[in-house]
């Protein structure tokens, strides 16, 4: 499947800022699922620094901007030709061992509740097969958070989400990853793009889930907003412990400005 | 199964204070079977001859040329009191040429290990796959960096500065008590004390052929310059980047900053633009190519680890990574001294470089173990137990010197969380003549020598003298009753 994006996000700052620094993780991974065939990244006067591809695969860049700074825009377009694998991330080179993600963060620690739903369902499918175990695990938050946008915050951890019932799919992410930690198994976060056509009733385009590591599979994605691990409808950008360290723009402002952030994303499906 | 666990049967011939149910005997320094070693003659006389009043008078003047100098400053990050002085102690301690050359060798050795080690989680892999070491000790550590994965740095240096902590319970038996790859603190320590000693007794200097300590800035000055990124043009710029004044090691930072003739930084004084970073200076941008950061590794850059940071630099790390600047310590460096690591330290020794350890490791009961944690519990009362993370002194037991009931609400805590808590048999540490008030009096002392990594490794004849003032303390924290000691190397 063919598919276009863009992406823009705008930063107003009133009053101004002295200065923006930003790194970004904005370029589609590299692997047998997803092909790039155009991708331009446009920051406006920004000064761009090196890029380079991290531990996790990612490929990072920086920019800066020196103040006054009012507006920052940042655009991001492309096409990529996407195939279906199941989830699986055939054919992508990483150093950070998979043993690395074992570690929670304060975003994705397991309370009681958390850890009786690991085991518990664990316990439920019995069996030793560790795929069949992810997908119960998936069902089984998905049944514990609904989706309902507005009404968690980008900080929500995935024991609140959990103790809330409801929650987008960053904490459907945060809760998958904090059951498999408490099993043991590697779990990461993972950031895309999504196309929905209109009979899939639209969801963002922006997106997460998160990725658990099987033996003999690798990495594999599990989206539990949608019930699916996913197809050729996903773009992969990059991955983190949680949203915060996946997060395709990490920025901090100097000044006092108070900050203003609107999105505006398409994915659309290009006829071949 | 590392070969520490071994000397559970005590195959280091290690005097422990729990093997002998008499009064234990401790290595005096000087004076051995009734006469004075050799290293400590030429201090005899001059200790002997000292009128109380000159000693008095000589005490209240270093005291007055400390406080003038400002080093006020906690070791170690133990905190405390800022501004309080740390007890310096006239009586210098000695090595022999000889007694130097062991630990030199020794030192060093170690140093290259921590560094190879470093290299290898941050890259392939190898004492992991190895199965020397389990995945799980390194990788779910605390202080295991993933933003650290695959990068090279300059000459491959992880650790520039590497502190060692060292012991001794014999004439010839050192032990490594703990490795410091972060930013040890402590030398100016070494410098000053040396510094202070000259001018209150300069005939001491003249009649003893003691080694210079006083390379170190000069030596630390050329290891940082060695570990410029390649892009680097010309003369690196290199810089120390300090917390700011209200750190207890301030003090340290910006007297290493003048003796090395670089600027002391705070986060404030950089930023990031393009490729580089940057300093500002009054003529403008400067670029850095190599910072010596006294910051940890939360707080150098928020766009990296902490978010709520407004020590860092942002996108420093990147910078970093994209190799636009050389950090020292390498962020993530610290999963090379943890406390669970330094069991496999010697194991690293035979792995990376394929030599037997000079230095031998304190043996090391791993709580987290089902056997060692038994061990523990029924062996309370002589051991000395840590937590893994804990540093300063604090959260510690030491078994011989505690009540009944410490020992059991110890007891609780290690149940409670057994993978906190390391133990150790209670060393019996070597002693060394000290000025008390009573006259001069053995004392138990430590050692923190300073090895430096970077086109070469160069160690400093010298170190930073720990002792404890209280009498049988064994603590030589200086949150707890500790002092400071010149430390002199003798040539050969």
């Amino acid at each position: 499947m063919r598919l276009r994006v863009d992406h823009e996000t705008t930063y107003r700052f009133d009053p101004p800022m002295r200065g923006v620094v930003q790194s970004h993780r904005l370029t589609p991974s590299v692997f047998e699922g997803q092909q790039v065939i155009d991708w331009q990244i446009d920051v406006g006067d920004a000064v761009r620094g090196a890029g380079f591809r991290d531990g996790a695969g990612d490929w990072v860049e920086t920019i800066s901007v020196l103040g006054p700074v009012e507006n920052l825009t940042v655009r991001v377009t492309g096409e990529v030709e996407t195939v279906d694998l199941g989830g699986m991330l055939k054919g992508h080179r990483e150093r950070i061992r998979p043993a690395a993600y074992l570690r929670p963060t304060p975003a994705t620690k397991a309370d009681r509740t958390l850890q009786d739903l690991a085991h518990d369902t664990k316990a439920a499918t019995g069996g030793n097969d560790p795929l069949a175990l992810a997908h119960a695990l998936s069902h089984a938050v998905g049944a514990a958070i609904t989706y309902t946008p507005g009404q968690t915050e980008h900080d929500t951890t995935a024991a609140e989400a959990l103790a809330l019932g409801h929650g987008v799919c960053a904490d459907h992410a945060h809760t998958l990853i904090a059951v498999a930690l408490c099993l043991d198994i590697p779990a990461r976060y993972v950031t895309g793009y999504l196309f929905a056509s209109e009979e899939d009733g639209g969801h963002e385009a922006s997106h997460a889930w998160a990725e658990l590591y099987l033996p003999d599979l690798g990495w594999v994605g599990f989206d539990i907003s949608n019930g699916i691990c996913p197809d050729a409808r996903y773009i992969r950008i990059g991955s983190g412990a949680d949203a915060r360290e996946a997060s395709p723009i990490r920025g901090v402002t100097q000044g006092m400005g108070a900050e203003h952030l609107s999105a505006r994303v398409s994915v659309n499906q290009v006829a071949q | 199964m590392p070969s520490a666990f071994i000397s559970r049967k005590n195959v280091f011939g290690l005097r422990s204070m729990g093997q002998s149910k008499t009064k234990p005997s401790f290595f005096n320094e000087m004076i051995d079977g009734g006469t004075v070693r050799a290293p400590y003659r030429g201090l005899e006389g001059w200790s002997r001859d000292m009128p109380l009043d000159l000693r008095t008078l000589k005490q209240s003047e270093a005291e007055k040329l400390f406080r003038r100098i400002g080093i006020t400053f906690a070791v170690y990050g133990e905190g405390g009191d800022p501004d309080r002085l740390i007890p310096f102690d006239m009586f210098p301690r000695v090595f022999s040429g000889a007694e130097w050359r062991k630990l030199d060798m020794g030192v060093k050795q170690r140093a290259r290990a921590l560094n190879a080690f470093l290299a290898d989680v941050y890259g392939r892999g190898e004492m992991i796959r190895s199965g020397r070491i389990p995945a799980r000790l390194v990788y779910q550590n605390e202080a295991f960096e993933r933003a650290v994965v695959g990068i090279r740095p300059p000459r491959g240096v992880f650790s520039h500065i590497v502190g060692v902590d060292l012991v001794r319970t014999g004439p010839d038996e050192f032990f490594v008590l703990e490795d410091n790859c972060r930013t040890p603190s402590g030398v100016s320590y070494m410098l000053e004390n040396r510094e202070i000693m000259m001018r209150m007794f300069p005939q001491l200097f003249r009649e003893n052929r003691i080694a210079p300590v006083e390379g170190y800035p000069a030596a630390l000055r050329r290891t940082l310059d060695s570990v410029a990124p390649r892009k680097c043009e010309g003369a690196p710029c290199s810089v120390i980047l300090t917390p700011g004044h209200f750190n207890s090691a301030y003090y340290e930072h910006s007297f290493l900053a003048d003796m090395m003739g670089i600027e002391l930084v705070e986060a404030a004084d950089l930023f990031v633009e393009g490729d580089f970073c940057w300093m500002r200076t009054t003529e403008g941008p400067r670029r850095v190519d190599v910072i010596y950061r006294r910051i940890d590794d939360a707080y150098l850059d928020p766009l990296c680890f902490r978010p709520d940071s407004m020590l860092g630099v942002p996108g420093l790390m990147n910078v970093y990574r994209s190799g636009g600047v050389a950090l020292a310590s390498a962020p993530g460096a610290g999963v090379a001294d943890d406390k669970a690591i330094y069991t496999f330290v010697p194991e690293m020794i035979r792995f990376y470089l394929g030599e037997e350890p000079i230095l031998n490791n304190v043996p090391t009961w791993q709580c987290a173990k089902s056997d060692d944690c038994a061990y523990v519990l029924d062996n309370l009362s002589e051991l000395v137990v840590k937590e893994v993370h804990g540093s300063g002194g604090y959260g510690m037991l030491v078994g011989p010197r505690s009540t009944k009931d410490q020992i059991a609400l110890f007891a609780d805590k290690i149940r409670e969380n057994p993978g906190n808590y390391i133990a150790q048999p209670t060393l019996a540490l070597s002693t060394c003549p000290t000025f008390v008030e009573e006259g001069i009096a053995p004392r138990h002392v430590d050692l923190r020598p300073y090895c430096l990594v970077g086109e070469s490794i160069e160690l400093v004849p010298g170190g930073l003298t720990r002792v404890a003032l209280t009498e049988g303390s064994l603590v030589v924290n200086s949150s707890q009753g500790g002092g400071v000691k010149d430390t002199w190397v003798l040539a050969e």
